[in-house]
């Protein structure tokens, strides 16, 4: 299936989870945060959230900021 | 001890300082270390795919600073909230440097946007330390609607043009019942002193000390001056008088009739 995420296109296996995305682009472990459609999806959710074809991710993390 | 408290979060340090615009992570290490800052702020950005250098929150919270993350870049209300819930599903905690910008040239707030922000995020549980103008309604307005403290800008955010109105400052000090911390323009340490000789009861600043020839050396100068700005503060200075006033008693000198 076709997804969105940080505004570029992204294929993944029909089925996969925010988890699998997130381990899909070398993820797994950083410190991230996840909206899929506008809506936030819980740290504890990532691996039982089903992704859908056409999802809209925003995957994001802290950077230098003042 | 002369403690800061915001919210549940108690600081021995008022100096607050930005993560931004360093040269590397490790002259971010060492600035921020020098500064002896407790709170760092940090911006919410989406990961670059290609990268993934997730490096500066991880070390971060392994220092246990206490992060500040931040909305800027945020130019609507809507970004700005989906910003802030980001922040707080990564760290778990309700701190955060609410910023609704106006315009890119300026950088400064776009109030009525700010105090529509700061309503909705303090409903939602976050502790709202708002950006804002010099202007003594709008940190008066951000008050009441519950916000932890106000940061008026003294200078807009880079320019290093210092305390610009330090009347609007001090008229927001006078009639304040939160923490003020001037946020942006501070442009080098007698800056931050003159900040906290007012009253402030902090500064927090990023450019003053990422730009600087050496930023370490910078950051340094800043914890001082942060120190001895309050130290002069509680100290209470003398008047200002137009005449002198001798240091050494006048009588007895030699040579005198008596």
């Amino acid at each position: 299936m076709q997804l969105e995420v940080n505004g570029e296109p992204k294929e993944i296996e029909a089925g996969a989870t925010v988890r699998a995305l997130l381990t899909s682009i070398g993820l797994g472990e950083t410190l991230v945060a996840v909206e899929r459609n506008g809506i936030i999806v819980p740290r504890k959710d990532h691996a039982t959230t089903p992704l859908a074809d056409g999802d809209r991710l925003e995957v994001v993390h802290f950077v230098g900021g003042g | 001890m002369d403690e800061l408290r915001i919210g549940d979060i108690t600081l021995a340090s008022r100096l607050f300082v930005g993560t931004g615009k360093y040269r590397d992570m490790e002259q971010t290490r060492a600035a921020i270390e020098a500064s002896g800052a407790q709170v760092v702020t940090v911006a919410v950005r989406r990961v670059d795919l290609a990268k993934k250098d997730a490096e500066l929150g991880r070390y971060l919270i392994e220092k246990k600073y206490t992060i500040l993350p931040n909305t800027a870049g945020c130019f609507d209300v809507e970004t700005t909230l989906r910003t802030a819930r980001l922040a707080r599903e990564m760290l778990g905690t309700p701190l955060l440097k609410l910023e609704v910008l106006g315009d890119e040239e300026t950088l400064f707030p776009d109030v009525p946007a700010t105090l529509e922000a700061a309503k909705i995020l303090v409903k939602e549980g976050f502790v709202v330390l708002p950006y804002t103008t010099d202007d003594p309604i709008t940190a008066r307005k951000l008050e009441d609607l519950g916000c932890a403290a106000v940061m008026p800008l003294a200078a807009p955010i880079g320019s290093g043009l210092g305390i610009r109105n330090p009347y609007n400052l001090e008229i927001i000090l006078t009639r304040a019942k939160v923490p003020v911390i001037v946020d942006a323009g501070v442009g080098t340490a007698s800056d931050a002193a003159i900040a906290m000789e007012m009253g402030c009861h902090g500064v927090l600043m990023n450019t003053a000390i990422a730009g600087a020839k050496d930023p370490v050396l910078m950051a340094s100068a800043m914890r001082k001056a942060v120190e001895a700005g309050r130290e002069a503060y509680r100290a209470g200075r003398i008047p200002r008088k137009l005449f002198a006033t001798a240091s050494s008693p006048l009588a007895g000198v030699i040579g005198s009739k008596q």
